[in-house]
């Protein structure tokens, strides 16, 4: 009994009356807008518009999932917002592009219907492998060169934030540079990776439809994407709850110092972070790049800061939040797109960020990594 | 041989001098306090040993090796358990999860057999010293009361049987009987083998359960006595004890 009532008394918290209100008077307003919206015919009303605006912000709601976990995870334990993490999942979408041309040998050329059967899959799977450890390695070499100083001279947040826009701007400008061509008076070609217009993605898997939906094809690239971002997603929250480096990283999300104490290094939980954060922005930057058929040293930004709303809307620093929050926010700006038009489509995101900054600015689980 | 020695050692914070040379040593087997007012330098102290923090000069030795300037995680896997000052549980994980923190410099080696062996037998020690925490193993540990969270504090630091463990004021914010209790405990601990370093503003408490002990103020040892000469002392007696 008296176990019973002391959990009670844990698990009290007086915040969640006001937030159950802010929350359902937020829904209560989209239920109204759409109710109007379907009766005044802005919004469609037919069943299998809804699907497919559905399944478009459930694929990008993935795609953002996955960034911003990047964002989330390092600000859990840095408290810091490293927004050179867009550029991170731009590094990762050339690298699998480079594996697919460079290893493979593959171009919308030479194969423009993609590949099949387990040849596919091999090439799938070796070219998520390299955009992940690209991404990963790249997160890691900026931790090192640009953050670890900082932190070893106590630096101020602002810096920090100076910094993490310094090495946003670095790392596109440097792949807009990357265009075999020579640059800066130095008598050599820089490598022909990136450029200043966009490298055509192969298609590698091509779009077939799989199955319907009230109508409404589901091709196999959105499978692929829905189910590889699943299955890291799965991995990484078993990661973080199971192993003694997901321990590591909570507890030093929590206390530094104190976790330092258990014997938890911190510059390697760090180091750590950054490497698994940037995995999973490298296998998004490849299946966003392979699903939009191109790549740009300037494509990080808008599914980057995107993905920080994401982050923040499920609560900054929470890794489940920033699931959560991927997927709500590629659902309301698609279904939203669905009364608006596409053009609407990144007003509405910045409207959710606005929201939820003014409203509930721990977002949706609050900031905690784990839970 | 102490099991450790401090000798002439400085700490600043910034240009602050918080420790200003002092010589501390604790033999294998006793309880040694280390009182004084706010502000003196004891916590100082504790985080130095543990790593936490970096002296300005001076040596500490434990077992004859030298640990000064050593990261804390490192320190954590030589067998020093530190129970900080304010407890520092981690509220959102469980009971039994925070009890695995106090493992985890210990599984950095080993099968992991031989991990869940030596986790089974560490519960079991701390367990057996505090029933409460098994009853509350699943529950979030910031929901533990501030008794129940000292215990938990202890416990996670017993976790890896440390030859050596750092008490800061474990007594601090308790009623009297759960002071009682937590002593009679760290008395328990001792008698199980462990030296303990205990740092206390409850001079007459510490003093009780010490052997020896240290008196600092403004970052200096101003006393060094066993405990029957220091709860004798007048000067301690006025300062700390509240007689006149
Ligand atoms: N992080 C810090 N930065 C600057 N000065 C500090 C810091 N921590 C402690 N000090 C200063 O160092 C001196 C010693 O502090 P310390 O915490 O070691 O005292 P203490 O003896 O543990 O006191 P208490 O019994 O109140 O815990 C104090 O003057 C304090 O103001
Ligand atoms: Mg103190």
């Amino acid at each position: 009994m008296a176990v019973a009532s002391e959990q009670q008394v844990g698990i009290r918290r007086p915040r969640i009356p006001s937030a159950a209100f802010g929350w359902g008077g937020a829904a209560a307003l989209v239920a109204l807008l759409l109710f109007f919206g379907i009766r005044h015919h802005v919004c469609p009303s037919n069943a299998s518009a809804w699907v497919s605006f559905t399944i478009t912000g459930l694929r990008l709601g993935f795609l953002y999932a996955m960034i911003a976990l990047g964002y989330t995870m390092v600000y859990g334990v840095l408290q810091l917002l490293n927004f050179a993490h867009s550029e991170i999942f731009m590094v990762g979408s050339f690298a699998g592009l480079y594996a697919f041309k460079t290893l493979f040998g593959i171009t919308n050329a030479n194969h423009p219907n993609g590949i099949g059967g387990i040849y596919l899959a091999v090439v799938l799977a070796v070219g998520l492998l390299v955009a992940a450890l690209a991404s990963g390695g790249a997160a890691v070499i900026m931790e090192r060169l640009a953050y670890r100083p900082l932190r070893r001279h106590g630096a101020s947040r602002l810096a920090y934030l100076i910094t993490a826009i310094g090495a946003s701007l670095f790392l596109s400008n440097l792949f807009y540079l990357l265009d075999g061509h020579s640059h800066l008076g130095l008598p050599f070609n820089w490598p022909r990776i990136a450029g200043a217009s966009p490298v055509d993605y192969p298609q590698v898997m091509k779009k077939v439809i799989v199955f319907r939906i009230a109508k409404v094809p589901i091709d196999s690239q959105t499978i692929l994407i829905v189910a590889v971002a699943i299955a890291m997603l799965v991995v990484l929250d078993l990661f973080i709850r199971r192993t003694r480096a997901g321990k590591g990283i909570r507890a030093v999300a929590e206390d530094p110092e104190t976790a330092s104490l258990m014997g938890v290094n911190i510059n390697g939980i760090v180091v750590m972070t950054f490497f698994v954060g940037g995995l999973m922005a490298g296998a998004a930057g490849l299946l966003y790049g392979m699903f939009f058929t191109q790549a740009l040293f300037s494509m990080g930004f808008v599914p980057g800061i995107k993905a920080f709303t994401a982050a923040v809307l499920g609560g900054i620093g929470n890794v489940r939040g920033a699931v959560l929050g991927g997927i709500l926010l590629g659902l309301i700006e698609n279904l939203g797109v669905a009364c608006t038009g596409t053009q609407w489509q990144s007003v509405i995101a910045f409207l959710v960020l606005v929201g939820v900054l003014m409203f509930r600015p721990t977002g949706l689980l609050g900031e905690q990594v784990g839970g | 041989m102490p099991l450790l020695e401090l000798h002439d050692v400085h700490i600043h914070y910034g240009g602050i001098e918080a420790v200003k040379g002092i010589d501390l040593s604790v033999e294998e087997g006793e309880i040694v306090t280390l009182i004084g007012g706010n502000g003196a330098g004891k916590t100082t102290t504790l985080k130095t040993i543990s790593g936490v923090k970096r002296p300005t000069t001076g040596s500490i030795a434990f077992r004859d090796k030298r640990i000064d300037g050593r990261p804390a995680h490192e320190v954590a896997g030589l067998g020093i358990g530190h129970a900080p000052e304010g407890r520092r549980i981690f509220g959102r994980m469980s009971v039994r999860d925070n009890l695995a923190m106090g493992l985890y410099a210990a599984s950095a080696r080993g099968s992991r057999a031989e991990h869940r062996r030596t986790a089974d037998e560490a519960y079991q020690r701390v367990f057996a010293l505090f029933p409460i925490l098994e009853e509350r193993a699943e529950q979030k540990g910031g929901t533990l009361s501030g008794g129940q969270q000292q215990m938990l504090a202890i416990g996670r630091a017993l976790m890896t049987r440390p030859d050596l463990l750092l008490l800061d004021e474990p007594s601090m914010g308790l009623a009297p009987m759960l002071v009682e209790k937590i002593f009679d405990v760290v008395k328990e601990i001792n008698r199980q083998g462990t030296t303990i370093l205990l740092i206390e503003q409850n001079a007459h408490m510490a003093l009780n359960a010490a052997t020896r002990g240290y008196v600092i103020e403004s970052g200096s040892i101003v006393l060094e006595d066993s405990s029957r000469n220091l709860l004798g002392n007048d000067q301690v007696r006025k300062a700390y004890l509240g007689e006149e």
